[in-house]
């Protein structure tokens, strides 16, 4: 039978089928942070049951964690013993951890790809939803619950059903200024936060194939925020070219070797899916959302839509917008670079190219936090730092940041964030606050201008 | 695991779609390293207003309104795979959470502890919030058995779905870990089975 990618990673995976039930799938890789492994750790301990492959596992500090003074203990309590909970916990059971300072630290889903952990044709789960990034290699990859971090810890393997199979193919030529981060939001806006629950979805075309590694992995990143487990993209030789080299990955004839086999991953032609969908590049424009749901998304010169239901309305009265407005010109005071979707170092580079020689407007706060040390250590090295500075932009240190709050990264009530994260829901970046999505030249220009502002005019 | 075989309770409405799990439990309480005390922050800012004062409007802080079923608008649990969220409905007390459709991670994560998700239509979800409604004494049957729900007074039920091996679990109070520990041998085989794989694989197709 002819089969798609996801078929192919998935098939390789089962261990076994049980009769009338789910599969038993195995699982290459496991990465933890602090914020969703302690149950799980403890979980084993009172059961006595130990963890069964820790080589297979690796960990970071990257939710919680403060982004200045990371030399420093973590002055809050709760975030502090979560910490070294996790630090007790790796050393207690062998696992590799890159932890707050270690040259590897950062975000998970930004550092597993840049050590060349994650690698095309492998399972690979975290206790968080995000986990959906590693797609863009080729992988299956996906997000579980801290009862599923401890099945994994146990077995190295998980109960699941098969998950149904979706495409997006999407072909064409982008417009100028529209980046990974706009065609993700555009596909959510177009398919609803909803669409893509209890499949894993296959992201095709030639938009796709001409993308970088960081772009796809920005697509992937927010797959389940239209409700998919997953998104995944076929292995291509920008693939191979971003894995080589890198710390983890295969060296010389293994890396030869593995590539061949790379190679046979992707779908068939003839193959089925359970949906598909096909959409063009031309209609895509930079995108923002207006409300506290990514699929409330429109484009950046567009108008909110008028005949809202009811929780669109909620959602309208959160965020201080509407039925029919445009965004445009409005006063923005703080702007967020920087999460698991746009924190690499291609968003940055995009970033300095547009601010280079600029200011930013007096009345915002920018914000940039690099997704790793290994990011953080690039932009010193490209010079990026000094562009950044003297735009008057606020560089940090590696983590999630206002991505979520957790620490003292917060967006203050009432405020509005053009933010380059995933998520608008209410009080993400801090209680109150109002996250706008969008791309970081977007929220690049949107400091520069101290307001929202249709900067593709300026493009040349 | 407690076991789940048949509740008949009152129910609380909470009539707002995509309730995502930033919501149920708001990142700012996920520093435990327990599995306690995260039913007191169960729908934090909407529960409470910044003084932490209780907003009375809020249909779990609206005293006709009680029992251990949530039924909630469509696409429940969207968002954050965070199982906290689980964690936090329990230990308010909830036992059924029904709605017209829940969001993968978030279902997986109920169903893990014992909170069983009741996936009903549409159409059913607006009779039950009218019934609730009009009577909040109201009350909800839920039989895991037969994967029906019904609302006893008004005549009116529905078939659900639920995965054969979950309803098990879910009916004898086993989890996950039990199941997966006993398939250890067969999963060390298909170790030793990949690495053969991967290397076939790749010399077959190395050039
Ligand atoms: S950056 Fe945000 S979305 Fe990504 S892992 Fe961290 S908290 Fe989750």
């Amino acid at each position: 039978m002819k089969k798609t990618l996801f078929d192919k990673i998935w098939d390789a995976h089962v261990v076994e089928t049980i009769p009338n039930g789910p599969n038993v799938l195995y699982i290459d890789k496991h990465l933890i942070h602090e914020v969703t492994s302690p149950q799980a750790f403890n979980e084993l301990k009172e059961r006595d049951i130990p963890v069964f492959r820790p080589d297979q596992i690796v960990a970071t500090a990257d939710h919680n964690t403060p982004t200045i003074d990371q030399h420093l203990p973590v002055k809050e309590l709760l975030s502090r013993n979560q910490l070294r909970e996790l630090s007790r916990n790796c050393e207690e059971n062998n696992i590799t951890l890159y932890g707050l300072g270690h040259p590897y630290n950062g975000i998970v889903h930004v550092i597993a790809p840049e050590l060349g952990i994650t690698q095309p044709g492998m399972t690979i789960v975290c206790g968080d939803s995000h986990t959906s990034t590693h797609g863009a290699f080729g992988t299956i990859a996906f997000g579980i619950g801290t009862s599923q971090v401890a099945q994994v810890f146990a077995s190295q393997c998980l109960l699941l059903e098969k998950p149904k199979k979706l495409r997006i193919n999407l072909n064409g030529k982008l417009k100028k200024g529209v980046l990974p981060k706009d065609v993700i939001l555009y596909i959510i806006s177009k398919l609803g936060t909803n669409s893509g629950t209890g499949y894993f979805c296959e992201y095709a075309g030639n938009v796709f194939e001409e993308m970088s590694m960081e772009g796809r992995m920005t697509v992937c990143n927010m797959s389940i925020e239209m409700g998919a487990r997953g998104g995944l993209i076929a292995p291509d030789e920008t693939t191979f070219e971003y894995i080589k080299g890198r710390k983890f990955a295969p060296k010389e004839t293994e890396f030869k070797k593995m590539k061949a086999y790379w190679k046979t991953l992707n779908t068939d032609t003839d193959a089925v899916f359970d949906k598909e969908y096909s959409l063009e590049a031309e209609d895509i424009e930079p995108m923002i959302t207006y409300g506290t749901n990514p699929g409330m998304g429109i484009k950046l010169t567009g108008k909110i839509p008028v005949n809202l239901g009811k929780s669109d309305l909620k959602s309208l009265e959160y965020m201080d917008f509407k039925e029919g407005e445009s965004l445009i010109n409005k006063t923005i005071n703080y702007i967020f670079i920087g999460s698991c979707t746009n924190s690499r170092i291609e968003d940055f580079r995009i970033v300095a190219a547009y601010i280079k020689g600029k200011k930013k407007a007096e009345n915002v706060n920018a914000l940039i936090v690099p997704g790793s040390q290994q990011v953080a250590a690039q932009l010193r090295d490209e010079g990026l730092v000094q562009v950044f500075e003297e735009a008057g932009f606020t560089l940090r240190q590696p983590g999630c940041s206002a991505c979520l709050a957790m620490n003292d990264d917060k967006i203050p009530e009432g405020e509005y964030c053009v933010s380059t994260s995933n998520r608008n829901f209410e009080g993400r970046q801090g209680q109150g606050s109002r996250t706008i999505l969008a791309s970081p030249l977007t929220a690049a220009a949107t400091a520069i201008a101290g307001k929202i502002t249709d900067f593709t005019k300026h493009l040349n | 695991m407690e076991k789940f075989i048949t509740l008949k309770d009152t129910a609380i409405p909470l009539v707002i779609e995509n309730i995502d799990t930033d919501q149920i439990i708001p990142a700012r309480f996920l520093k435990s390293t327990d599995k306690e005390g995260f039913g007191e922050n169960l729908f934090r800012d909407w529960r409470f207003d910044k003084n932490g004062n209780p907003n009375e409007e809020f249909s779990l802080n609206d005293k006709k309104y009680t029992g251990s079923i949530l039924v909630a608008g469509d696409n429940f649990g969207c968002g954050s795979s965070r199982e906290h969220a689980a964690w936090a409905l329990k230990a308010f007390g909830f036992k059924v959470i029904v709605s017209s459709y829940f969001a993968d991670i978030f279902k997986g994560n109920a169903l893990n502890n014992g909170l069983l998700p009741v996936q009903v239509s549409k159409e059913f979800l607006d009779s039950l919030f009218q019934s609730i409604l009009e009577n909040p004494k109201s009350e909800l049957s839920i039989d895991l058995g037969n994967q029906k729900i019904e609302i006893p007074g008004k005549n009116l039920s529905e078939k659900f779905e639920i995965d054969p091996y979950k309803k098990t679990c879910m009916i004898n109070g086993y989890d996950d870990i039990d199941f997966l520990i006993s398939r250890k041998k067969a999963i060390k085989n298909f170790e030793e089975k990949q690495l053969e794989f991967l290397k076939e694989h790749s010399e077959e197709n190395f050039v």
